[in-house]
C-alpha cells in the first residue's frame, strides 16, 4: 500500500464535515477500519458518493434479492449497465430504467434531459443501438402554477434531448397526483437492439491494458449528484442546483456514433458510461467486476477549466462522458475513431494486477483503497418495517360506503369527469413534443395500450410500456406491487406480445422510517410473485429512495418496465375500435361476485376527493390465464382490437376504445343490464384487474379459447361504426355517452389546462424558488 | 441510380433515408461524410433530417459551411438534384439552394405528428407520380419548420407553381389548424427555380410502409427515379 496524506488545502476531516458527505458516524468508523487509518478528504468525497444510496442500494439490496433474474432467453440481468435479453435470430434486446427525479425537482428541463442522456448511455455501452424511449413521469395536480411548469419543463427537457439524438419516444405513461407536488417523479427508460456477438460488458480486464476517458471534457458541474439523490427534498434542495448536470445531446449524439464504431471495432474490452459518481463510480464498478486493480492519474483526464482538485475530477457528474478500458497499443486507434466524431479521448490510467483502487495526481497517491472492497464492502441495511397504521384504517374503509354525489345520477357526467381527469385524459400534449417516428420503427407509437417496434430483417416486432398504479401501491404494497407487474404485462399483451421481462424503478420515500421500508418489502415481495407467475425476469433496474419533501412521501411507486416480443408481424393489436359490427367483448370478466371494486378507484379520487379502500385484488395466476387466452385469440386471428381495462374501469376502457383515436372513431351499443348485483358505478367505474376490451368479428371463436383457458369471457355489445355514441344498458337504467362530448373531456383537457401558463412568463414568476 | 445520403455531425435521418432507397427504392445509396469533398459518384443527393451541429446558433446554419456542401452546392448548380428533407431543407436555405428560411415553430413547441399535405404541382422532379390536389399523409418532427420569406418571394414561389406541398386538413383545405408549424401560406415545400432542389418538412422516408401507417412517400422517390432516369 502506498503512502497517502492529505493534499495541500484540504480541508480538516471533522465531524461535521463527515456529516455533510451523508456519511453515518458508523459508516465513517467502516471506512477507517478498511483503510486502517483516516480517510483524505478525496478518499471522503469518493466514499460518500459510492456509499451513497443511490449508488450502494444499501437499503434496497437484500430486497432485491428475492427478485427472480433468470430465464433462459436473459443474456444478462442486473449487476450490468442493462440487462439484455435474447429475441432469437441472433438479436438481443437491451433495455433498462432510471430514474432523475431528485433533479427535476428543482431545475425540470436540465433535470429530465441528462435523465435521457444517462440512460441512453447505459444502453449503447451494452453494444446495443438504442431504437426507443420511454418515460414515467408522476406530477402534482396540473392546478398548481409550479406543477405546470414542471411538467412543461420535464416534457420539453424530454423531447429535445431525444429528439437531437434521433431516438423515438414511443410510449410512457403520465400520472397527476397531489402526493408528487412537491417531489415528482421522471422515470426514463431506454431500449435498444444488438446483435448478440456485440454485447459487451464493463468488466475492466488484461493487466496492462489502458484505461481512458472518452467523450467530453470534465467539468464541475454536477458533483456530488449522486449523494443529492440520496436525500430528502427540502428547502435548501435549490442551493443545490449547481449539483444538477447539463447535457449536451448533441454530443451525445456523437458519443453513441463513437462508442458503437469503438465497440465493434475490437480496439477495447470494456466501457461504461460516468454516470452517477462519475469517474469514481464507473472505474470502481468496473475495476470490481473484473476482480482487478486500477490506478488513475486524474491530471491526464481532459478538463473544462483549469484548476479542478482530484476531489473535482473524481466526483464531477459532466454529462456524455465514458470510460473505456483499451487493449494495450489500441489506444491511437481508439483515439482515431474519437477524432472522426470530434470528441476526446485521453489515456487517464491503467489495469494493474495489484489488488488496490488507486488515485494518483501526477506522482502523488492521492486516494487508495485495497482491492474492491469500495464496492463490496459498503454497509447493507435491514431497518425496521412496520405498516403505517394511518395507511391500513384508510385500507379498511369499505368504499361502497361513500354517498354517491347528486350529479351521479347521470353517469355520463361521471364518466366525462374521468375521462377530463388529467392521469386518464390524452397525454398527447406531451408526446406531440416527442419525434415518436425517427429510425422508422414505430407501428405503434404514443397513446396505445404499449408501443410496438418492428425488428428489421425479420417478421418479428417488440412491444415495450411502463405501468404503475402509486395509489394502490400506497393502499396495499403487497397487492399494488403484484398489478403493477400484472398490468404492464397485460398493456404489452394487448398489442400481440409475449410478455418477456422487466426492469424496474422502484421511487419511494425514506427508507430509515419504517412505514417506508414496509412498503419497500412488500411492494417489491408483490412484484416477485407477479413477475414468477409471469414469466418475467427481472433483468436490472434502479432504486430512488428518499423521495419525501416536507410535506411526506411520494406515493411508494415501483414503475415496470416491461418488454414484450411479438413473434409475427401480423399479430400486431390495436386498442381502438375499428370495424363497425365487431362484437364487444370482455375477457377475465370476473363476474359479479369479484367485480366492481372501488378501493383505491380514480373514481373516488377524482369524484370524491378519496383514496381509500382495498384496491382491486389481483390473482397473478388468473392474470397468466388471461394473458394466455388474449394471445391465442390474437394468433387464431380472431381479435380486432385489444384494450386493457385499468384506471377509470370498464366504462372508461370502452369510451378510450370509441374515441381514442381521433382519426377513427366508433360508437358502441353496450348491454351490462345482467350485472344486477352491483351497483351502476362498480359495474362501470371498478378497477378490477385481469380484464381486457377486445373486439371480434367471431366473438364465438372468442369464447370458444377463453372457455378452453377456464378464463371468464362475455359479449357485452357492438361495435357501430355510424353511431354518434357509446351507450351503455345498466341494471338501472341506460346511459348514452354522445362521442362529441366524450372526445372533448378526453382530447382537449390538458391543452386546455396547458393553455393557462402564461406564454412569455418570465423564469422568476414561473419559478418562485429560483428567483431567491 | 446512385443516391449519396450526406451524414453530418448530428444528422438523425441518414439511416432511414438511406434505408429508404436501398429496401423500398431498392437502389443504391450511399452515405457522404460531412468532411468529405466527395459525392463517390451520386446522382441524387439527399440531406437529411436531424439536428447538425446540434442546431447551435440556428438550424442549418454551421452545416451550410461543411466541407461536403461546397460539393453539394457545385452539383445542385449543375442541375443535379437534391432532395432536402426537414433539417436539410433549412441546411438548403441556409445554403441559398432554395429562398426563404425556416424560423421556430408559432406554437413555440416542437411538433410531431402525421400530418397531410396535398400536391400543389406533379409536373415536378420529385412529384410526378402524383396528383395535384391528391392529399398525402406524411410524419413531421421538427421546432423550426415554419416557412418564411417576403411576400414578393412567396408571390413568385406561387406563380411560378414552385409551392409543391401545403398542409391542408382532412376536407383539403389550407386551414390555420392543418399547419402544424404557423408556416406562411400552408407552405410545407418549395423547389427551386431550376426545380432540381426539394426542401420539405415533412419526411416521405418516414411514409415508406404500410405497417407504418402510411406508404405516401414512395411515389416521391419513385419520381425521382421516373424523371431522372430518362
Amino acid at each position: 500500500m502506498s503512502d497517502v496524506k492529505p493534499r495541500a488545502g484540504d480541508p480538516a476531516i471533522t465531524p461535521a464535515l463527515i456529516g455533510e458527505h451523508g456519511l453515518t458516524k458508523q459508516e465513517y468508523e467502516r471506512l477507517v477500519a478498511m483503510l486502517g487509518r483516516a480517510p483524505t478528504f478525496t478518499e471522503l468525497g469518493i466514499v460518500s458518493a459510492l456509499w451513497s444510496e443511490h449508488c450502494s442500494y444499501k437499503h434496497s439490496r437484500p430486497i432485491l434479492k428475492t427478485l427472480p433474474t433468470t430465464a433462459p432467453y436473459v443474456l444478462q440481468g442486473p449487476g450490468e449497465n442493462a440487462g439484455v435479453i435474447s429475441i432469437g435470430d441472433g438479436l438481443a434486446v437491451a433495455f433498462k430504467i432510471e430514474s432523475h427525479n431528485h433533479p427535476s425537482a428543482v431545475e425540470p428541463y436540465q433535470g429530465a434531459a441528462t435523465g435521457v442522456g444517462g440512460i441512453l448511455r447505459d444502453v449503447f455501452t451494452m453494444g446495443a443501438r438504442p431504437i426507443a424511449m420511454l418515460n414515467s413521469l408522476r406530477f402534482g395536480s396540473l392546478d398548481d402554477s409550479r406543477v405546470r411548469y414542471l411538467f412543461s419543463g420535464v416534457v420539453k427537457g424530454i423531447g429535445d434531448y431525444g429528439n437531437c439524438v434521433g431516438i423515438p419516444t414511443v410510449a410512457g405513461e403520465i400520472v397527476f397526483d397531489p402526493s408528487y407536488e412537491k417531489n415528482p417523479l421522471v422515470n426514463a427508460m431506454c431500449v435498444g437492439l444488438l446483435h448478440e456477438e456485440d454485447l459487451i460488458r464493463a468488466k475492466a480486464e488484461g493487466v496492462g491494458n489502458s484505461i481512458m476517458a472518452v467523450g467530453a471534457r470534465t467539468g464541475r458541474d454536477g458533483i456530488h449528484g449522486a449523494s443529492f439523490a440520496s436525500e430528502d427534498l427540502s428547502a435548501a434542495s435549490d442551493a443545490k442546483r449547481p449539483r444538477i448536470q447539463v447535457g449536451d445531446p448533441f454530443t451525445e449524439k456523437l458519443l453513441l456514433e463513437a462508442s458503437l464504431e469503438l465497440i465493434k471495432s475490437g480496439h477495447i474490452v470494456a466501457i461504461q458510461d460516468m454516470g452517477a459518481a462519475g469517474l469514481t463510480s464507473s472505474s470502481a464498478e468496473m475495476a470490481e467486476r473484473g476482480d482487478v486493480g486500477v490506478t488513475i492519474d486524474v491530471t491526464k483526464v481532459p478538463t473544462r477549466e483549469s484548476g479542478m482538485s482530484p476531489y473535482e475530477i473524481l466526483l464531477s457528474e459532466s454529462q456524455e462522458r465514458m470510460l473505456v478500458v483499451a487493449k494495450k497499443g489500441r489506444e491511437d486507434s481508439v483515439r482515431e475513431i474519437l477524432t472522426k466524431w470530434d470528441l476526446t479521448a485521453a489515456v487517464i490510467g491503467e489495469v494493474i494486477a495489484e489488488p488496490v483502487y488507486r488515485v494518483t495526481e501526477g506522482s502523488t497517491v492521492v486516494a487508495e483503497f485495497p482491492g474492491s472492497r469500495l464496492v463490496t464492502d459498503c454497509p447493507s441495511y435491514s431497518p425496521a418495517a412496520r405498516e403505517s397504521s394511518e395507511i391500513a384504517a384508510l385500507r379498511a374503509v369499505d368504499p361502497s360506503a361513500i354517498a354517491e354525489r347528486s350529479e351521479e345520477e347521470d353517469p355520463a357526467w361521471t364518466l366525462e369527469q374521468l375521462l377530463s381527469a388529467p392521469t386518464i385524459a390524452s397525454k398527447a400534449w406531451a408526446y406531440r413534443q416527442y419525434d415518436s417516428t425517427v429510425r422508422t420503427n414505430t407501428v405503434i407509437g404514443p397513446g396505445g395500450d404499449a408501443a410496438v417496434l418492428r425488428v428489421r430483417g425479420t417478421n418479428k416486432a417488440i412491444a415495450v410500456k411502463t405501468d404503475c398504479n402509486g395509489r394502490y401501491v400506497y393502499l396495499d404494497p403487497r397487492v399494488g406491487g403484484r398489478i403493477a407487474v400484472a398490468e404492464a404485462a397485460r398493456n404489452v399483451a394487448c398489442t400481440g406480445a409475449r410478455p418477456m421481462a422487466i426492469t424496474n424503478c422502484l421511487n419511494f420515500g425514506n427508507p430509515t422510517r419504517p412505514e417506508v421500508f414496509y412498503q419497500l418489502k412488500e411492494a417489491v415481495a408483490g412484484m416477485g410473485e407477479a413477475c414468477r407467475a409471469l414469466g418475467t425476469p427481472v433483468t436490472g433496474g434502479n432504486v430512488s429512495l428518499y423521495n419525501e419533501s416536507p410535506s411526506g412521501a411520494v406515493y411508494p411507486t415501483p414503475v415496470i418496465g416491461m418488454v414484450g416480443l411479438i413473434e409475427d408481424l401480423s399479430h400486431i393489436t390495436r386498442a381502438t375500435f375499428n370495424r363497425g359490427g365487431d362484437a364487444i367483448l370482455l375477457l377475465g370478466e370476473p363476474g359479479g361476485e369479484l367485480g366492481g371494486e372501488l378501493g383505491g378507484t380514480e373514481y373516488l379520487a377524482t369524484i370524491h376527493g378519496k383514496v381509500l379502500g382495498p384496491p382491486p385484488r389481483c390473482d397473478v395466476d388468473q392474470e397468466r390465464k388471461v394473458i394466455d387466452a388474449l394471445l391465442e385469440a390474437i394468433r387464431a386471428e380472431v381479435v380486432s382490437s385489444a384494450h386493457d381495462c385499468s384506471d377509470g374501469g370498464l366504462a372508461v376502457a370502452l369510451a378510450e376504445c370509441c374515441i381514442a383515436n381521433p382519426e377513427h372513431e366508433n360508437g358502441a351499443e353496450i348491454d351490462l343490464s345482467n350485472y344486477s348485483s352491483l351497483a351502476n358505478r362498480e359495474i362501470l367505474f371498478g378497477e378490477s384487474q385481469a380484464r381486457i376490451v377486445l373486439s371480434s368479428s367471431s366473438p364465438e371463436r372468442v369464447l370458444a379459447i377463453a372457455a378452453k383457458a377456464g378464463v371468464r369471457c362475455a359479449r357485452i355489445g357492438t361495435v357501430v361504426a355510424d353511431a354518434d355514441a357509446l351507450t351503455i344498458k345498466l341494471p338501472k337504467g341506460t346511459v348514452r355517452n354522445p362521442l362529441v362530448r366524450l372526445r372533448h373531456a378526453y382530447h382537449e383537457t390538458i391543452p386546455g389546462i396547458m393553455a393557462r401558463t402564461p406564454e412569455h412568463a418570465t423564469f422568476d414568476e414561473l419559478d418562485p424558488v429560483a428567483a431567491h | 441510380m446512385k443516391f449519396g445520403v450526406v451524414t453530418f455531425p448530428g444528422s438523425n435521418c441518414d439511416y432511414d433515408a438511406y434505408q429508404a432507397i436501398t429496401e423500398i427504392l431498392g437502389e443504391e445509396a450511399t452515405y457522404l461524410w460531412h468532411k468529405d469533398h466527395d459525392l463517390q459518384g451520386s446522382d441524387v443527393i439527399i440531406l437529411p433530417g436531424g439536428f447538425s451541429y446540434g442546431d447551435y446558433l440556428r438550424a442549418g446554419a454551421i452545416a451550410r459551411f461543411s466541407p461536403i456542401m461546397h460539393d453539394v452546392v457545385a452539383h445542385a448548380k449543375a442541375g443535379g438534384p437534391v432532395l432536402a428533407i426537414c433539417n436539410g431543407f433549412q441546411i438548403a436555405c441556409e445554403a441559398g439552394l432554395l429562398p426563404g428560411a425556416l424560423m421556430r415553430n408559432s406554437h413555440l413547441q416542437f411538433v410531431s405528428a402525421e400530418v397531410r399535405i396535398r400536391v400543389e404541382n406533379d409536373d415536378t422532379m420529385f412529384t410526378n407520380l402524383y396528383n395535384r390536389g391528391e392529399i398525402l399523409r406524411i410524419p413531421v418532427a421538427h421546432g423550426d419548420g415554419r416557412y418564411v420569406a417576403s411576400a414578393d418571394v412567396l408571390d413568385q414561389l406561387e406563380a411560378e407553381g414552385r409551392v409543391v406541398f401545403k398542409y391542408v386538413d382532412a376536407g383539403g383545405a389550407t386551414s390555420a389548424d392543418a399547419n402544424p408549424n404557423g408556416s406562411e401560406r400552408n407552405i410545407a415545400g418549395i423547389i427551386s427555380e431550376a426545380g432540381n432542389v426539394l426542401g420539405l418538412m415533412p419526411h416521405p422516408e418516414r411514409a415508406c410502409s404500410p405497417l407504418l401507417g402510411s406508404n405516401d412517400g414512395v411515389r416521391l422517390l419513385e419520381s425521382i427515379l421516373a424523371r431522372v432516369a430518362a
